[in-house]
């Protein structure tokens, strides 16, 4: 297999630590980045959605709003590709508590919300992107598998598309299982050629050694804290502008990322 | 703008559902017209509905090994792939490329989310999981294809692709992208979803459940009726098979209209129908039958029969499957997929159950009853919620559109 070459044309990241990717930047170079505001604006969203979408919805939307704005791209143009690990976490907890208790009290709109391609849902209706869109989920290779999809499909259908991978903080019983206690999101617009935009290319190749990337703290911290966090030694990467950082594609396979200046 | 695909053999293909177990079981089922449905003995409290539930899920052990995967979508998973001689399939696509170069992709909506509400159905004194349920891989949307993947020892790319309904129509162009990149030689696909409270109550909030057998395009229809169901197929390119079935296409599409109701106009329907035509390099007139996502819910019924009278000629069969099945949510794309190869390999248009009183906006294309008739081309179509399409094309071994 020979590596597959895609090129980054917007970048975009939220926690509740980080604003932005320049945020993360910011913290790289030694700084204390200003932390957001408690809910991610994704302004992206009309105000009434906005008001009404949970959480999940707001961060995912929050990202790709950033790196789409930074990629220069029209979002209706874009396939999207939204990864995340555990879905709406708050919207299980609740669902699993009311079945308990009180199923045929069950809220519909919750319900519709619950669907692991809800906030892609909402991009699309945001946007107006009639290209296609996908949610997917891999556990704690829930980026690189998503980053491997999205690559693919820059390749074969030779079109831009936008990465999404965020989780938000779990609740409930649920917390001890899923483990995940902070919010993370994240968002790559990838192109099939370099343009004005283009911030590095990538070169991914798969292979069967599995010694992901060590980070220092406190990213090291936010990965534990987060599924969708398995994206920061790219993240990291990008900040520095080169160099070669690998992730999990699956829980038996590595996914070694080469990344150079543009 | 798509380019045309080379086609991929489908070398193996197995699917489980209220239809029975295999594919013998679902071609006899649809040959003697006997719908699988039941009334709803399944939700942790009553429903009144109708129930696609597969028969002895409760039976299955899953292997010693993967013990820890236990529960309801996991046990129907692997009662699934023991189906049609399918492991041993893998097994030896296994053995000539090597456990690297198969990628494994399925598609669920609610994956083994029933272990999650039985947790939460008996938490402990303090408000935890009981030991038991502190399994954490089960309680997440990736749980069906961890297991698969550990079940058959696959070590290539895998991932679990849930747009709801459309889920396990999606792995197909997945795949297809990853054996032409030359990432793997071969893909197993499909999708597992089962029963639980979650759906059962969930679209009965929406209002979307019928008290009845549900009635696909029928004029009196009034909901979908909830199913559980595995399939899988395995993907090869067709050198390695010149005499299998081939998937010749693949559309994907969003609507951009509404989270739970399709596009008035069935915009992002029609163009995952285009564009797997034109990947597949077929004319709509080539299409001998389509499997229509054909729910019973009025919006999506209305919105389909609408497409497939200005898309197609009157030659071109067309029916739902879903009063065999019941509405089988991410498991839909791969039931409906085996359904459409098994037209193509038995020259049986299955027979749209439950309209016994045909919509008039149905047009001549829709078959009431079954059909026995040469079948070279086959769609499938299979639409989510978010507005989420997908339509996959399949061709006789040796067909060139």
């Amino acid at each position: 297999m020979s590596a597959l070459r895609v090129y980054i044309e917007g970048v975009g990241l939220w926690s509740p630590q980080l604003a932005d990717f320049a945020a993360l930047r910011s913290l790289l170079a030694g700084n204390t980045p200003e932390p957001p505001s408690a809910r991610p604006a994704a302004a992206t969203l009309p105000p009434n959605e906005r008001r009404r979408a949970p959480e999940s919805v707001l961060l995912a939307i929050e990202v790709a709003g950033q790196a789409v704005a930074m990629s220069g791209h029209s979002a209706s143009e874009l396939a999207c590709i939204f990864a995340s690990a555990h879905g709406d976490q708050p919207i299980t907890d609740y669902m699993c508590a009311t079945l308990a208790q009180t199923p045929a009290e069950l809220s519909p709109i919750r319900f519709h919300n619950s669907v692991h391609n809800a906030p892609v849902g909402y991009w699309t209706i945001a946007t107006g992107c009639h290209a296609p869109s996908t949610a997917l989920a891999a556990q704690r290779a829930s980026f690189g598998a998503s980053l491997l999809e999205a690559a693919s499909q820059v390749l074969v259908e030779q079109r831009p598309v936008l990465l999404v991978c965020s989780d938000t903080a779990s609740s409930g019983p649920l917390l001890e299982v899923t483990g995940c206690t902070q919010s993370f999101g994240c968002a790559l617009v990838l192109a099939p050629e370099s343009s004005a935009t283009t911030m590095a290319s990538l070169r991914l190749s798969l292979t069967t050694s599995r010694v992901i990337s060590s980070l220092a703290e406190p990213l090291a911290h936010w990965r534990e804290a987060n599924a969708s966090a398995g994206a920061l030694p790219l993240l990291a990467l990008l900040a520095e502008g080169h160099g070669r950082c690998q992730l999990d594609a699956a829980a038996t396979l590595g996914l070694q990322i080469d990344m150079d200046h543009i | 703008m798509p380019v045309l695909m080379t086609p991929l053999a489908i070398t193996a293909y197995t699917t489980t559902s209220a239809m029975g177990h295999g594919l013998a079981a679902q071609l006899d089922a649809i040959q003697h017209t006997r719908s699988g449905l039941r009334p709803n003995d399944f939700s942790s409290a009553p429903l009144a509905c109708w129930i696609g539930r597969v028969a002895g899920v409760e039976d299955t052990a899953l292997p010693v090994a993967q013990a820890g995967w236990d529960c309801r979508n996991n046990r129907l998973a692997w009662l699934g792939l023991n189906q049609d001689g399918f492991l041993a399939r893998v097994l030896a696509a296994r053995e000539r490329y090597g456990a690297q170069r198969i990628a494994l992709l399925l598609g669920t909506s609610t994956a083994s989310i029933g272990a999650t509400e039985e947790a939460y159905r008996r938490l402990d004194a303090d408000g935890g999981f009981a030991d038991d349920m502190l399994r954490p891989a089960i309680h997440a949307p990736h749980s069906l294809s961890a297991f698969v993947t550990a079940a058959l020892g696959l070590e290539g790319p895998c991932m679990t692709i849930s747009t709801a309904c459309s889920s396990s129509a999606k792995v197909f162009a997945s795949a297809e992208r990853l054996i032409r990149l030359g990432l793997v030689d071969a893909a197993v696909v499909g999708g597992v979803d089962t029963l639980c409270d979650s759906v059962l109550f969930g679209f009965n909030s929406l209002e979307l459940v019928s008290t009845e057998p549900c009635r696909p395009f029928d004029a009196a229809r009034d909901g979908i009726s909830i199913g559980e169901a595995a399939g899988f197929a395995l993907l090869e390119r067709i050198d390695a098979a010149p005499d299998a079935a081939q998937l010749l296409g693949y559309g994907e599409a969003s609507d951009a209209h509404h989270m739970s109701t399709p596009h008035p106009d069935g915009l992002g329907a029609e163009l995952a129908l285009r564009d797997a035509l034109m990947r597949a390099g077929l004319d709509a007139g080539q299409v001998d039958y389509i499997n229509l996502h054909g729910t019973a819910s009025q919006k999506n019924d209305e919105v389909e029969a609408a497409l497939v009278n200005r898309a197609f000629p009157a030659r071109t069969r067309a029916s739902s499957t879903k009063g065999f099945t019941g509405h089988t949510l991410g498991a839909a794309g791969i039931v409906e997929a085996t359904i459409a190869l098994q037209a193509i390999e038995h020259g049986l248009i299955p027979g749209n159950l439950g309209g016994n009183t045909p919509d008039p906006i149905c047009g001549a294309q829709f078959a009431w009853r079954n059909e026995h008739q040469r079948v070279d081309v086959a769609l499938s179509n299979s639409f989510g919620f978010g507005g989420n399409n997908a339509c996959l094309a399949f061709a006789r071994a040796g067909f060139a559109a």
